[in-house]
């Protein structure tokens, strides 16, 4: 390769070079440590360049070589289970080759291209057939819970030549060959390449119809997502956002994970690399890690690479999708991605808008995550892309313009709250600013799948949530003597459903997943002592007799005591609690007649 | 390619010096200057085109004559000279020897902008130190290769406490000590002086480096500073396998040096003017804390953030807490009532103590006695506000007894002696204590086999 450009200036990440006849959005490598960088914006034959590693000794005069091509992902077997940093390499192969710290300029493929792959071919495919994008041309076991769909490229249509028979294939190898109108036959391999920023095309949009299940209560029951919605953490830190984060990455429903490590920290990574291999998948059974892959670029390496690592991550998901998977995308923090973007503005001296953002976050971060959603694939089947992204707010405040926009553009929004997180009540998720207009979708396949009153009893338990703070202010104006007997019974069962259903600790090996039916039991268990509690106080049963009932304290440790498999217990307890209400019932009316 | 050499400036202000027309330099060079007196500066390219240089002047542009003066750009990035000598001696931001002794001579050299550790590289931090502080052990643990920062403010006894934590922080069952790499910035005189004294009585001096750039001193060098102290952590903790602890203060005055850099470059302010990158550039330095894998030793770091105006959301410490693993903020009411530590529990929190606590490394009971700690003072700090407003004769009974908890929870496991150096199992011991005032049936955060074992039946219920 031959350099067809020469640096003028270096900006800390951002170059300008001479760079005639390039086209906005390639890639390029710098000077004689082959940089790696993007050409983000042209003015003459100046280009700018954003460089996703560091400039430093960097100098002009340097050369500049075009690759040709724009950011790009690497797509096929061999994914999963990896950790790549922004620009997809992968992290492992980095320190086999050059040990404990990144290295700059080092050029090393993503896919292992050696290792063989049992292909099976699809049989419906014959010599001759047209062939869209998208279309399946066989299978690879590419974990023992996850089939590998090897499809088209999207970008291609002609006719098959030729499709590989069943066998061993490693990633250099020939599958297909495709005879183009335009370019003549074209070599189709097991992995092919697709541009990052743009969105991988779908036959069609569908609406979500079923809740992307998380195994945490507040999350399903009270603020539900869809399979192929797009959700908001926001919250101050230490409020729990990675945390929450780290359990739907765990306990989800969806085939694939794809986690986004951007701009935080490198032991949460570990974290997740060194327990995921340990736990099993709750629907597989296998190891978490089969299903997961990372993406990592944490705070202290380059900050232009976080920009790349989000769109890295989803079209990392797109294609899984594609391949009829249901894909969920947690990216921890877009903020710290939306700071990149703002750093690069800065330098290029755009005008600022708010806190120093440039006009186009609002269209970035929907665009973004306009990428979420379940789709008819162009193979025909049914997959979905949900993403899921964590904000940190400077100083907690979220009507700063990250969270303040993506608010506008996702569907369900979990705001963590700080007196919460203080208070050690996890996960601290408000009931009061968070919301999910998923509800009414998710009721359908709750009370097919769990119980028709599903949405009935998570509506009284939010009401009760919502009288008890009505009732907290005047408590705290003139205390809780001033309460009816009926507010105090209400007071007293808001903490219940607080301290027995919303908190949960992801550290406790019971309740840190929680199946759907127990969380219904466990819903419908404090719903029935909260009404039959109310009916008695009608009947004027003192509320400081039923607080004196030893099930209160019961109920309250039923989530870490009873597991997933032990719901009959949780449905024997609330007959045994009726009763004893009951009972307290009949002596009250007997000490009265 | 060879050193270059200028004789003149174009123009200088604000600690930026500019050269017009020196093509070729590299970014981030490293660049010394003569002035018209003869004293020697060094700088740092910040930008570099062919057209015009942009130089940070570490020592500032006060006073210097743009038509009689040196620049060499030295063709070489910061580095600092490493060998096992550097225990024991007071540097200066750049490394250069501060206490009348000779400069470290070495062939080991390093960039002091260090590389980013590769994320697979790092091992999690799980082994338990112990401060023999209740307010850190019992609820905010620390464990090796972690940064948790002291959040404070002015007059709040932050040097004492880093300086107890330096003292006391032992593995248990272990004898290895830490060695301290000290990092002074903007402090004065009389704070960076109390540590030197402190070390020097408990003898400690020779395993501690020290790098100082005081209040009087220019402000520009801390921007340098704790990557030349990191730099040297490094080298400590993974090529001698040593175990070291770091204490940086006061990251305040870093930040405010970095705002005032990036105010005259002119770069594009946020919140409070701090520029967009102030978190990038602390992360750069925070996130080299840890362990590596294969590697023994181990970086602790307890940088301290002191809060402008007490504000826990201004950029410094919220940036902060954005990046390191917790945080133990102190609290001007706890010290007004002359309670020492005045550790203000609710906001403080430690990311790393869950795989460090519990069965094997500190008692079985711990991590539910830290979260009911947490959930009951919280309760008890709600009362305390309603009695202040209804008067705590008409509290019910169990407010009262979360009254007597919050008292007896600052009084007695809050509170210590400078000097007090207590177990994890007398931290414990105190918290069941308290605990055991309150009714079992609150007590939801423990287990009833904890409360059988721990909770004193005869004083509660
Ligand atoms: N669901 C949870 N269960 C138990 N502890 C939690 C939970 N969520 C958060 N925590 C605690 O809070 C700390 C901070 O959580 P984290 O997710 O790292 O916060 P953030 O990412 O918002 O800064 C964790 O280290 C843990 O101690
Ligand atoms: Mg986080």
């Amino acid at each position: 390769m031959t350099d067809r450009g020469t640096i003028i200036e270096i900006n800390g990440p951002l170059v300008r070079a001479r760079l005639p006849g390039i086209a906005s959005g390639e890639q390029v490598r710098l000077g004689e440590m082959a940089l790696t960088g993007e050409v983000i914006g042209l003015d003459g034959d100046r280009a700018l360049i954003q460089v996703y590693e560091s400039t430093e000794m960097l100098r002009p005069g340097e050369g500049v070589t075009p690759l040709g091509y724009p950011l790009s992902v690497e797509l096929g077997p061999g994914l999963l289970g990896g950790i790549f940093d922004g620009i997809q390499r992968p992290l492992k192969n980095l320190r086999d080759q050059a040990g404990d710290h990144i290295p700059r300029g080092l050029d090393v493929p993503v896919l292992d291209r050696d290792k063989l792959w049992s292909f099976t071919p699809n049989p419906e495919l014959k010599a001759g057939q047209e062939i869209r994008g998208g279309i399946l041309l066989g299978k690879v076991q590419e974990t023992a819970s996850i089939e590998h769909r090897i499809l088209a490229p999207p970008d291609i249509s002609g006719e098959l030549v030729e499709l590989a028979g069943a066998g061993d294939y490693n990633l250099r190898q020939v599958i297909a060959r495709i005879h183009t109108p335009l370019n003549g036959i074209r070599e189709l391999k097991l992995f092919h390449r697709w541009p990052v920023r743009i969105p991988r095309p779908y036959a069609r949009r569908h609406e979500g119809v079923a809740p992307l299940l998380t195994g945490q209560r507040i999350l399903d029951t009270f603020f539900p997502l869809l399979k192929g919605g797009k959700g908001a953490i926001p919250g101050p830190f230490g409020a729990g956002k990675t945390m929450l984060q780290q359990q739907i990455a765990r306990w989800t429903n969806a085939d694939i994970v794809i986690y986004v490590g951007c701009g935080e920290r490198g032991n949460e990574l570990v974290d997740i690399l060194e327990s995921f291999p340990q736990l099993t998948d709750p629907y597989s059974g296998r190891s978490l890690m089969e299903r997961t892959l990372l993406v990592a670029n944490t705070s202290n390496m380059p900050v232009v690479a976080r920009e790349a690592s989000i769109y890295l991550g989803v079209t990392l998901a797109e294609y899984f999708r594609d391949q009829g998977h249901d894909v969920v995308m947690l990216a921890d923090s877009t903020s710290r991605w939306a700071e990149a973007l703002r750093e690069v503005a800065g330098r290029l001296g755009q005008m600022p808008v708010e806190e120093g953002y440039p006009a186009y976050l609002a269209s970035r971060l929907a665009s973004f995550y306009e990428r979420a959603g379940r789709v008819k694939t162009l193979s025909g089947e049914s997959g979905s892309v949900s993403l899921i992204g964590a904000v940190s707010p400077p100083g907690g405040d979220f009507s700063e313009p990250v969270t303040n926009h993506t608010k506008d553009i996702i569907q369900t929004f979990w705001a963590l709250s700080k007196p919460l997180a203080d208070a050690r009540h996890y996960p601290s998720v408000s009931w009061i600013e968070s919301f999910s207009d998923a509800v009414e979708a998710a009721a359908k396949w709750w009370s097919k799948e769990v119980d028709p009153n599903w949405q009935e009893k998570r509506i009284l338990a939010l009401n009760l949530l919502s009288a008890a703070e009505e009732l907290a202010r005047i408590i705290n104006l003139v205390g809780a003597e001033a309460l009816s007997p009926q507010q105090r019974w209400t007071v007293e069962m808001a903490t219940l459903v607080r301290e027995g259903l919303l908190q949960q600790n992801a550290l406790d090996d019971v309740d840190s997943y929680c199946s759907p039916q127990k969380q219904f039991a466990l819903l419908d268990l404090i719903i029935g002592l909260y009404q039959q509690g109310q009916e008695l106080v009608k009947a004027n049963v003192p509320v400081s007799a039923l607080l004196a009932l030893p099930l209160l304290s019961r109920t309250r440790r039923c989530k870490n005591l009873y597991g997933n498999d032990q719901l009959e217990e949780l449905t024997a307890l609330g007959r045994e609690f009726q009763e004893e209400l009951e009972k307290l019932h009949r002596k009250y009316e007997e000490q009265k007649a | 390619m060879k050193e270059k050499e200028y004789r003149y400036a174009s123009a200088a202000h604000n600690g930026l010096l500019f050269l017009k027309s020196v093509p070729g330099v590299a970014f981030g060079d490293r660049v010394s200057i003569r002035d018209q007196h003869g004293r020697k500066r060094n700088g740092q390219v910040i930008l570099s085109s062919n057209e015009l240089v942009m130089v940070q002047i570490l020592e500032g542009t006060d006073d210097v004559n743009l038509e009689d003066i040196w620049v060499r750009f030295l063709e070489e990035p910061f580095e600092m000279p490493l060998s096992p000598d550097v225990l024991g001696r007071v540097f200066n931001g750049i490394g250069e020897p501060r206490d009348d002794r000779p400069p470290i001579v070495s062939r080991l050299r390093r960039n002091v902008n260090g590389q980013p550790l590769n994320p697979i590289a790092r091992a999690y931090p799980r082994e338990f130190i112990q401060t023999g502080i209740s307010a850190i052990d019992g609820l905010n643990s620390l464990v090796r290769g972690q940064k948790l920062p002291i959040f404070s403010g002015s007059g709040l006894p932050h040097n004492k406490l880093a300086a107890q934590i330096v003292r006391q922080s032992k593995l248990l069952g272990e004898e290895s000590r830490f060695v301290v790499v000290f990092a002074a910035m903007g402090v004065s005189y009389a704070d960076a002086q109390f540590f030197r004294e402190d070390f020097e009585s408990n003898g400690v001096l020779g395993n501690v480096v020290m790098f100082t750039n005081l209040a009087d001193d220019p402000p520009i060098e801390r921007l340098i500073l704790p990557r030349t102290a990191m730099t040297v952590a490094e080298y400590l903790a993974f090529d001698l396998d040593l175990h070291v602890l770091v204490v940086l203060t006061d990251m305040t005055y870093y930040a405010e040096a970095l705002r005032e850099v990036a105010t005259a470059k002119g770069d594009v302010p946020t919140r409070k003017g701090y520029p967009g990158y102030l978190y990038s550039d602390l992360a750069e330095i925070y996130e080299r804390a840890g362990r590596v894998r294969e590697r023994h030793g181990s970086i602790t770091m307890v940088p301290v953030v002191s809060m402008p105006s007490d504000d826990i959301t201004h950029p410094i410490p919220d940036l902060t807490g954005y990046i390191t693993e917790g945080q133990i903020v102190l609290s001007r009411e706890l010290n007004n009532q002359d309670l020492y530590p005045p550790v203000n529990i609710p906001p403080s929190l430690s990311r790393l103590m869950k795989d460090g606590i519990g069965k094997d490394d500190t008692r079985e009971d711990h991590p539910r006695v830290a979260n009911q700690l947490y959930a009951a003072y919280a309760k008890a700090l709600e009362v305390r506000n309603l009695a202040s407003i209804i008067g705590p004769d008409e509290l019910p009974d169990l407010d009262r007894k979360y009254l007597k908890f919050a008292d007896g929870f600052e009084q007695r496991f809050l509170a210590q002696g400078m000097d007090e150096d207590r177990s994890i199992i007398q931290t414990l011991n105190i918290a069941w204590d308290l605990l055991s005032g309150l009714p079992r049936d609150v007590l939801s955060r423990v287990t009833e086999a904890d409360l059988a074992r721990y909770h004193h039946w005869n004083s509660g219920t």
